[in-house]
């Protein structure tokens, strides 16, 4: 029987554990349960190992990632391996190359979380041994660790890791430890099978679209025509008429229909009636920005390098080059429309979600709904996708999907989807672009000065990076790759327009990269054309002092037979680029179909990622990175008329499909170095490849991107 | 209230108007391994089976389904099926995987349409389904390695 004294004790422990949630020391409360010796693993009795990832799982295979690395140093059998998010938390799961904030971005998951993840794992084991040399009273020096037992030879004896938690837990964790020799490493290095690998073939694996709660809402904003323009008024009388509709509320991204189902949403938001005050929207089109950004391309910008004398160079020059590029706007259309949960509750704020930087999400929803940042709890989900585009720095879906349930009255849980149309429409935009590149050559074919001008808007002014990642007027993500141009050239100018223009922009899958790689790859290409140098000899003539470059650089022209003749209509192309402190070099081999597009037929791949923590999903990144990067060169562009996006979803706004995918091979440079990234290194070197492969077939130098540009539409082929 | 069989049961559905079957399966009946990608069927993460074909559950009424077979990836079976969801799980074929159940459903009604198909006919059946991952060259290599599988 419940006396009134234990009850009381227990309701005073459990509120206890309720309150405080994790330990002071950061051990999770529920660690009583098994090993729990950091935030990173727990170890159940039922000898389930379970790695919290801080990384989001947006198909770069980050929870595969760490699980490996932390399963390594455990000698964990890789079957028991099982990997949760983690709560939002910028203490315990901060970036620890970005500041005290929790995101995934950047390449950087494998990178930051190298040597922490290793010391979580190796901690954990020793603290296993520990126990069990303790409960068999023998030397912990005798005890060894092999894929999930725990043994000592002498007496025989073994335990699973399951067996010795609860022993293990009582002990405290040890301030040393030792981390392996690499060539004892079992796991990492191998082609282990993804974590998540079940669970997304079968229909199981849950994204935030998928999540329901009881009585949960599902909202759809009415979005203003064009960027900037705000709601005058608007006549929700036949919204409200939709059978399902239950409130048309104004919230600052629009106006919010909220309704029991999607679909009635979905029909409630065509109903509504907005009047837009348009006066202070953006009304450009890109063909005026084009046109504004070439005239300011001819002038002078704010210096990003500066080394020697440029013009002197070239007004010495035997003979000077000239190029400008065109780089459209481009959306991230992940597969999963963006989308969050949020519930506002009597103890605080609820919100679930697939975000790269889930920290920001949570200040956002806290100022939203006027909570502290504590009050606001965050359940990571896997997302469909991302590619820089759930990396908002003003979290404005999570904000969103706040404010509508703040509207609502917060009594239920609302989920806050993005329609195609919304996404494509919708902004936070790879830039719009301008390069100017200007180059000479002496007599003798060498490159005597490089002189490289950009123009585009900042991705960085104005968020909370700036301060960090803006220096001297230079948003160090527009000249990324340009500025750090890894060539031996002795007179070097690169510098920056920073426009301003009303259309949200964000980094897309290599930022800077997606346009830096084209024009530096492409402009080389076209001296060492004009100096009748091969495009790979000139490369590495120049990348002597760059070990890393000319290594892969090397093995791709290798494995891709580089100077050894083709089918006819073939051509090669080649281009390798740095970013994210990797280095890819790509040789593309092309065609030309029937209306001149290139039809990109095999492409070789060599990548320098440090250690390959699991070779396989290095590969898989580089394979969608060549075909994000192809669908970016090929077709996709946002264009603005008067300010009004022209493409609406995937009929207008054209991924690349399954026959226009190349055979792709791809070789990893053996590498001791800890790892760098591999989630968008892969994208920036294919379309300069492909591009110079192109200029071998018909003589063209492509210099404004798609290349669908150089096929109207009814005039193409496949 | 017209009555679908779905993945073997039949299911009274509140099908009202022109609702697309997708919404009736992701939000009625809590079958959410079909997904929402564009809505216009340009993209394939909604296909499921109806009378063994694949179909874009996004554009096809609930309504007009009265005494169809319906199979979502919940409820997909037989031989084909599990020699193609295998394949993905051996080739690691999935990234995000959030188009993949779209993708195999088209696989599975390809393979069992055609049990050897070459790379044309992988190309015309799997063109509608796509992945912004572009797993591409995972997906053709696990629809080839499930037909030799199939092929015994």
């Amino acid at each position: 029987m419940l006396t009134r004294r234990r009850f009381l004790k227990t309701t005073a422990l459990a509120s206890a554990t309720l309150l405080l949630g994790f330990r002071l020391d950061g051990r999770p409360a529920a660690a009583a349960e098994g090993l729990a010796p950091d935030a990173f693993v727990r170890i159940a009795p039922d000898n389930t190992v379970t790695i919290v990832g801080k990384h989001i799982e947006m198909g770069q295979g980050s929870h595969t990632g760490l699980a490996t690395i932390l399963a390594e140093e455990l000698d964990a059998d890789w079957s028991q391996i099982r990997v949760e998010a983690a709560p939002a938390d910028a203490e315990r799961y901060n970036n620890l190359f970005w500041g005290p904030m929790q995101g995934t971005g950047g390449s950087t998951a494998m990178a930051n979380s190298w040597e922490q993840m290793r010391r979580a794992g190796a901690t954990a084991r020793a603290m296993l041994v520990e126990a069990a040399a303790r409960e068999w009273g023998v030397p912990a020096s005798e005890v060894t660790v092999d894929r999930g037992v725990v043994s000592h030879a002498p007496s025989g004896r073994r335990a699973t890791f399951g067996e010795l938690a609860s022993k293990a837990a009582a002990l405290t964790p040890p301030a040393q430890v030792t981390l392996k020799d690499p060539k004892d490493f079992k796991l990492v290095g191998k082609d282990l099978r993804r974590v998540d690998g079940r669970a997304k073939t079968d229909g199981s694996a849950q994204f935030t679209l998928d999540f329901a709660l009881p009585g949960m809402l599902t909202a759809l904003i009415a979005r203003p025509p064009r960027f900037g323009a705000t709601v005058t008024s608007f006549d929700a009388t036949a919204a409200r008429r939709v059978k399902g509709v239950t409130h048309v509320v104004q919230v600052p991204a629009g106006v919010a229909v909220v309704a029991t189902s999607f679909w009635a949403a979905r029909k409630g938001r065509e109903a509504l009636r907005v009047t837009w005050n348009e006066s202070r929207a953006e009304t450009r089109g890109s063909d005026d920005l084009y046109a504004a950004y070439r005239t300011l391309a001819g002038r002078p910008g704010t210096p990003a390098r500066r080394e020697g004398d440029v013009e002197g160079a070239l007004r010495g020059a035997a003979k000077v080059l000239e190029a400008v590029y065109e780089f459209p706007y481009l959306a991230h259309a992940p597969m999963e429309p963006l989308d969050a949960v949020v519930r506002i509750g009597a103890d605080g704020c609820d919100l679930w979600a697939g975000s790269q930087i889930p920290t920001v999400d949570q200040q956002v929803v806290a100022r939203v709904v006027g909570l502290p940042a504590s009050k606001v709890r965050v359940h990571t989900l896997l997302a469909g996708g991302s590619f820089g585009r759930r990396a908002t720095p003003n979290g404005d879906v999570a904000g969103e999907a706040a404010a509508v349930a703040k509207a609502i009255g917060g009594d239920k849980a609302v989920k806050l989807v993005w329609t195609r149309e919304d996404d494509i429409q919708g902004g936070r935009y790879r830039p719009l672009y301008v390069h100017r590149l200007r180059a000479g050559l002496d007599g003798q074919g060498n490159i005597v000065g490089w002189e490289h001008r950009i123009v585009g808007q900042s991705i960085l002014k104005g968020t909370p990076f700036e301060p960090m990642l803006v220096k001297n007027g230079v948003d160090g993500t527009s000249v990324e790759g340009a500025a750090n141009l890894p060539y031996a050239v002795a007179n070097i100018a690169v510098d920056l327009h920073t426009t301003d223009v009303g259309v949200p922009v964000l980094w897309w899958r290599s930022v800077g990269s997606t346009h830096t790689a084209y024009s530096t790859e492409t402009f080389l290409d076209e001296l060492a054309h004009a100096a009748g140098r091969d495009p790979l000899e000139i490369r590495r003539a120049l990348l002597t002092k760059h070990p890393r470059h000319l290594a892969t650089l090397n093995l791709a022209a290798e494995k891709a037979g580089w100077g050894q003749p083709l089918p006819a209509g073939r051509a090669r192309g080649i281009a390798v680029h740095e970013s994210f402190n990797s280095v890819v070099a790509q040789v593309a081999e092309v065609s030309l179909r029937p209306d001149g597009l290139p039809k990109v037929e095999r492409v070789v791949c060599a990548v320098d990622c440090g250690t390959a923590i699991n070779p396989d999903v290095v590969r898989a990144q580089m394979e969608g990175g060549i075909g994000y990067g192809l669908a970016g060169a090929l077709w996709s562009e946002v264009t603005l008329t008067q300010g009004r996006v022209q493409q609406r979803n995937f009929d207008g706004y054209r991924p690349l499909r399954i026959g226009e995918m190349p055979a792709v091979e791809v070789h990893i440079v053996p590498s001791g170095a800890a790892p760098t990234g591999v989630g968008e290194p892969g994208v920036p070197p294919l379309a300069p490849a492909v591009a110079n492969a192109l200029f071998h077939l018909n003589g063209q130098r492509v210099r404004r991107l798609p290349f669908a540009r150089l096929a109207p539409a009814g005039t193409r082929t496949s | 209230m017209p009555t679908l069989r779905i993945n073997g049961a039949a299911r009274t559905v509140a099908a009202e108007d022109d609702i697309p079957l997708l919404w009736v399966l992701r939000d009625e009946l809590r079958l959410t391994g079909t997904k929402f990608g564009c809505g216009i069927a340009q993209c394939g993460a909604c296909t499921v089976h109806i009378d063994g074909r694949a179909a874009r559950s996004c554009v096809t009424p609930a309504a007009a389904l009265q005494g169809r077979e319906v199979v979502t990836i919940e409820g997909v079976s037989g031989d084909v099926a599990r020699v193609v969801q295998d394949a993905w799980r051996r080739l690691d074929v999935a990234q995000c995987g959030y188009c993949q159940s779209g993708q195999i459903m088209s696989a599975i009604a390809l393979l069992s349409e055609i049990r050897r198909p070459s790379d044309a006919d992988i190309d015309a059946a799997m063109t509608g389904n796509v992945c912004r991952c572009a797993t591409y060259v995972r997906i053709r290599a696990a629809i080839h390695e499930a037909a030799r599988t199939l092929g015994g």
